[in-house]
């Protein structure tokens, strides 16, 4: 691929860096001054993740700011992971290009071995001021401190001092603190919403802020590592003709065939004698000895054979029930009332490199409704936060008609409006960005077809949603009727006519034709109280079985007025005999959750059919828990 | 306790029984009473006006509006009976006011419970004078040369000349004109004008048009009162008056004339007791405005619906009111009465009315 970074490379010898650096500030996310706070801690950040994350580390990140002059920041990043070792440390910080991942292909946050001394080196051009750093490994009794600068001219690092210190209650971990010119502000591009962001796509980090003394935690909602990656070959789907080229040239292979085999993900022997075949070309020939013209016929054939998609092992997908985790641990304070489900689409491939899409959606609560909806974008767990115009994910946004899902929308095209918060995540071996300074993802039709149908997966979801809130209120309507207003009728109809106030039993289940659920829940000395009222008003006796699911694994049933089925990562209860027009009710109480959950627990059914139910879900298939046959006729 | 109470009584006390039953057989409880809207009202032949069809509405306990109107009726139902066994009688409006104790019964609005007053009124095929109920709204005012004997509230009986026992305001007309109220003992007037406006009203009185044209002048007070228009209705039927309307000339005077002269969808149940099917419109029209060359408004968009309206409602389904309203449409104007005043004060009752009498053959 023909990236600035690989420009860069070549050029190495002619151009110092740091000339090329000072006029290229806006490619490596320096060019105002409030970006550059930003980016200086995204590539901490982002380095930590990555690190904790290959050492199967839970991360614990904490990043502090105190502004120590006008217009100038220390800024410093520090987490648990697996440490630097020490002669690695110089390079790490004081060299660019310089990183351990530029040539795998593996989803991972870093790409490019820049960002962090990219950070050193703006530090020093705009203070004058190294940068300090200690890292521990777990071999060692003690901890590596230097202080690095960047030459510049040559691109190497200079030490002005190194020691050895003891890094009380650290086991392992790595510290960088680098005073930079900046400006920090709040709002839309700001640290902290940076750093929310990141807790919301990486539910299983703990991350720390403290901003001029103020500290912010983001809790771990999840104990859970994301999968690990494997490093892959690349695969031959929509790889470029001049990577193509290049790797056959330098290929040992003896036979073409066994270069497709063993330099190529998920192609087999005879999937390579096929694609020979196809092309037209020996396939016993040596790759080296293979002209350009061959290598056109031969990446033109793989169109017409039948190749599998590349593994997915080598994506870490974030996973629908995490996402969820992440978004309701960030934006609890809203009070969403629907999270959609959200959406992790298959893999699939783009010029050689597997992707894989996300998408989730929050509506309605509290998040502002007047305004144009709010987009999260993510590429490989990174918060991407400029250029928002031109990203595949607003491309794929713009061009869905919300109209349909319930959305206003001018014209059916452009931004939706609405109280909805969207989360797009891209994760790949490499995410196609518009610049190094990976702000925004390419418009590349089949990541923005894969968005689009993430999308829409979500807004049905939405849409149902609205449908079954506007249901929700017809009913309960119905229930004013039944329960405050049939009553009166009865009575006051009776004194008149001066007869016994009837029995509305049969009156009422047939009115309102359901089974109501209705769900309260409290909270109370550090404990969650909650009351399900399971009402029949249908004219059958009814048999169900209700469900709730715990917050967390460590949220624990205290208290039941019903003995559970099941007490584990849900609950279950079972409802047996439940009479026309009878009510039940089950009490219980749940410790170890935050206040802020009690709203966010759903009540799931099974047993009665969706049509007559309301105020809870029907159980979804995919709990593990066999599902009851439904035979409804009324 | 008066017959005509006793029967109330009776009938509302049916309503009550029905829901009862319902209840008590399990089903939905449901009132049906007519549809009372323009597409609901038929032509009585025999009678002359127009009343409610066959089309009936239900009100049904399984909607939340439903429910809460049956609620209401047997709120309403409930408080009449009281009133009736203790011999009280309350205005509408203090009806409402009542309403706020019955909880989910309570109505939002006055209209709503007036409404209510007038669907028992059909259901029952009783007056709401039968219910004990009465408007608050203070009667219209008559001047002319009709004498009529009016008991007082102290039960005596007072004879009172409505041109000469009275001021310049003339005649209130009472709420109740019925018999036992209100007898005519003498009538001297050729024909009965009914206005629209105060203001032209008192133009007439001052230029003396009763005793210029020996008539009898009715304020109508824009949308007339029941009471008006039953007063209205006896002078023509019992003493044989001539009974002509004068109004402005936009939509909502047409309706107001259509409910003198036809009956008022709202109260199309008791049109034999309010309408004048013979009354005769000599109110400004399209026409007019043109022939007299009338200062005008433009017409608002309320004003052309309304038109549009009028145009499919059957009561002025006839050659005079489709011409007049489309001409009115097409012109795209309307005026008051006053607009006379262009050519001077008494250019009304010279030149106007005259000519409109004539043409009526009442001058
Ligand atoms: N906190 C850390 N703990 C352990 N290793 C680290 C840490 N930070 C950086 N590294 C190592 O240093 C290398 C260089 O980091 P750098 O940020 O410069 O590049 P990168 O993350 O590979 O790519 P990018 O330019 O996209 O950020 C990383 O690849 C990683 O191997
Ligand atoms: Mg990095």
């Amino acid at each position: 691929m023909d990236s600035i970074a690989e420009r860069l490379a070549d050029k190495q010898k002619e151009i110092s860096v740091g000339e090329f650096f000072e006029r290229n500030k806006h490619i490596l996310g320096f060019d105002s001054l409030t970006k550059a706070l930003v980016t200086a801690v995204k590539e901490g950040v982002d380095n930590s993740l990555d690190s904790c994350e290959e050492a199967g580390i839970l991360p614990d990140i904490k990043v502090v700011i105190r502004e120590v002059d006008d217009e100038e920041y220390r800024v410093s990043v520090e987490d648990n992971g697996p440490g630097i070792p020490k002669r690695k440390i110089p390079d790490v910080f004081g060299k660019l290009l310089y990183g351990s991942r530029f040539h795998e292909i593996r989803q991972s946050r870093g790409q490019q071995g820049i960002g962090v001394s990219a950070v050193v080196m703006y530090g020093q051009l705009t203070t004058g001021k190294p940068t300090l750093v200690r890292s521990k490994v777990k071999e060692k009794d003690y901890a590596q401190e230097m202080k690095i600068t960047l030459d510049t001219k040559k691109n190497e690092p200079d030490v002005l001092s190194k020691e050895v210190v003891l890094w009380e209650d650290k086991e392992h971990g790595t510290l960088f603190e680098t005073t930079i010119r900046g400006l920090l502000r709040s709002g839309k591009h700001s640290v902290f919403e940076y750093l929310k962001n990141t807790a919301i796509v990486n539910p299983h980090a703990r991350i720390t802020y403290v901003r001029n003394g103020d500290t912010t935690v983001f809790k771990r909602a999840t104990d859970q590592l994301p999968g690990k990656t494997k490093a892959v070959k690349p695969h031959i789907e929509g790889i470029e003709l001049g990577t193509f080229a290049k790797m056959a040239k330098n290929s040992d292979r003896r036979k073409l065939v066994s270069f497709l085999v063993n330099d190529f993900s998920r192609i087999s022997y005879n999937t390579a004698r096929d694609i020979c075949e196809e092309a037209g070309i020996e396939e016993e020939m040596k790759p080296r000895d293979l002209d350009v013209e061959s290598c056109k016929k031969l990446l033109k054939a793989t169109k017409n054979v039948k190749i599998m998609a590349p593994k997915t092992d080598c994506l870490s997908p974030i996973k629908s029930m995490l996402i969820k985790k992440g978004l309701k641990n960030v934006l609890k304070g809203y009070r969403p009332e629907f999270y959609a489900p959200p959406i992790t689409r298959d893999p699939e491939v783009a010029s050689g490199n597997p992707f894989q899409v996300e998408v989730g959606l929050v509506y309605g609560g509290d998040l502002p409704s007047d305004g144009p909806v709010r987009v999260l974008r993510f590429a490989n767990r990174v918060p991407l936060m400029y250029k928002k115009g031109g990203c595949a994910t607003t491309t794929a946004i713009q061009q869905i008609d919300w109209r349909i899902y319930g959305l206003d929308q001018k014209g059916g095209s452009g931004m939706p409006r609405g109280p909805v918060i969207i989360l797009i995540h891209v994760a790949s071996t490499r995410v196609p960005f518009t610049s190094e300074a990976k702000e925004a993802i390419a418009d590349i039709p089949v990541i923005v077809d894969e968005i689009e149908r993430g999308l829409r997966e979500c807004a049905r979801e939405l849409r149902t949603h609205l449908n079954k809130k506007e249901k929700r209120k017809k009913v309960s309507k119905k229930f004013m009727i039944v329960k405050d207003i049939l009553p009166m009728i009865a009575e006051k109809s009776a004194s008149i006519v001066g007869k016994e106030t009837p029995s509305l039993d049969k009156v009422m289940t047939n009115i309102m034709g359901v089974v109501y659920i209705d769900k309260k829940m409290e909270w109370n000395n550090g404990a969650a109280e909650g009351i399900i009222e399971i009402m029949n008003y249908t004219s059958k006796e009814r048999e169900m079985s209700l469900f709730i699911e715990k917050p967390y694994p460590e949220t624990e049933l205290l208290d039941s007025s019903r003995e559970p089925e099941h007490d584990g990562d849900y609950i279950e209860w079972k409802l047996e005999k439940l009479k026309p027009s009878k009510t039940s009710k089950i009490k219980f109480k749940f410790s170890n959750l935050d206040k802020e959950d009690i709203d966010g627990t759903d009540v799931f059914i099974d047993g009665v059919n969706e049509t007559h139910l309301i105020g809870a879900e029907p159980l979804p298939d995919d709990w593990g828990v066999e599902l009851a046959d439904i035979h409804e006729e009324d | 306790m008066k017959e005509r109470h006793k029967n109330a009584l009776r009938e509302l006390e049916d309503i009550a029984e029905d829901i009862y039953d319902q209840l008590i057989e399990g089903n939905i409880p449901n009132m049906r009473i007519p549809t009372r809207t323009k597409n609901n009202i038929e032509f009585d032949d025999h009678q002359g006006v127009w009343k409610y069809g066959k089309s009936k509405s239900t009100r049904s306990a399984k909607k939340l509006k439903g429910a809460r109107m049956i609620l209401r009726t047997l709120y309403m139902l409930e408080f009449i009976r009281d009133m009736i066994g203790e011999d009280k009688s309350s205005t509408l409006r203090e009806m409402y006011y009542i309403s706020e104790s019955w909880e989910k019964g309570k109505f939002n609005r006055q209209s709503e419970s007036n409404r209510l007053a007038e669907d028992m009124e059909i259901v029952t095929d009783c007056l709401r004078e039968d219910f004990k109920l009465r408007p608050e709204e203070d009667g219209a005012r008559v001047i002319g040369d009709i004498t009529v004997e009016e008991k007082n509230r102290k039960g005596e009986i007072r004879n009172i000349n409505c041109r000469d026992d009275v001021g310049d305001s003339g005649y209130t007309i009472p709420y109740n004109v019925e018999e036992d109220k209100i007898k005519f003992t003498d009538t001297n007037v050729d024909f009965l004008i009914a206005i629209e406006t105060g203001g032209m009203f008192d133009r007439l009185v001052e230029n003396g048009f009763d005793e210029q044209a020996n008539c009898l002048l009715v304020h109508l007070k824009g949308q007339p009162a029941r009471s008006t228009r039953r007063m209205i209705k006896r002078l023509n039927e019992e003493e044989g008056i001539p009974v002509v309307v004068f109004t402005d000339g936009d939509p909502w005077s047409f309706r107001i004339f259509s409910s003198v002269a036809y009956g008022a969808i709202k109260s199309a149940h008791l049109s034999e007791y309010l309408a004048t099917p013979g009354a005769e419109y000599i109110g400004i029209t399209a026409s007019d405005i043109m022939n007299y060359d009338l200062p005008t408004d433009k017409l608002t968009k309320t004003d052309r619906k309304a038109l549009r309206q009028e145009l499919e409602d059957p009561r002025f389904d006839t050659q005079f009111w489709r011409d007049e309203i489309e001409t009115m449409l097409e012109i795209d104007k309307k005026a008051e009465q006053q607009a006379l005043a262009k050519y001077g004060l008494d250019y009304v009752t010279d030149v106007y009315l005259p000519e409109k009498l004539e043409e009526a053959g009442l001058m």
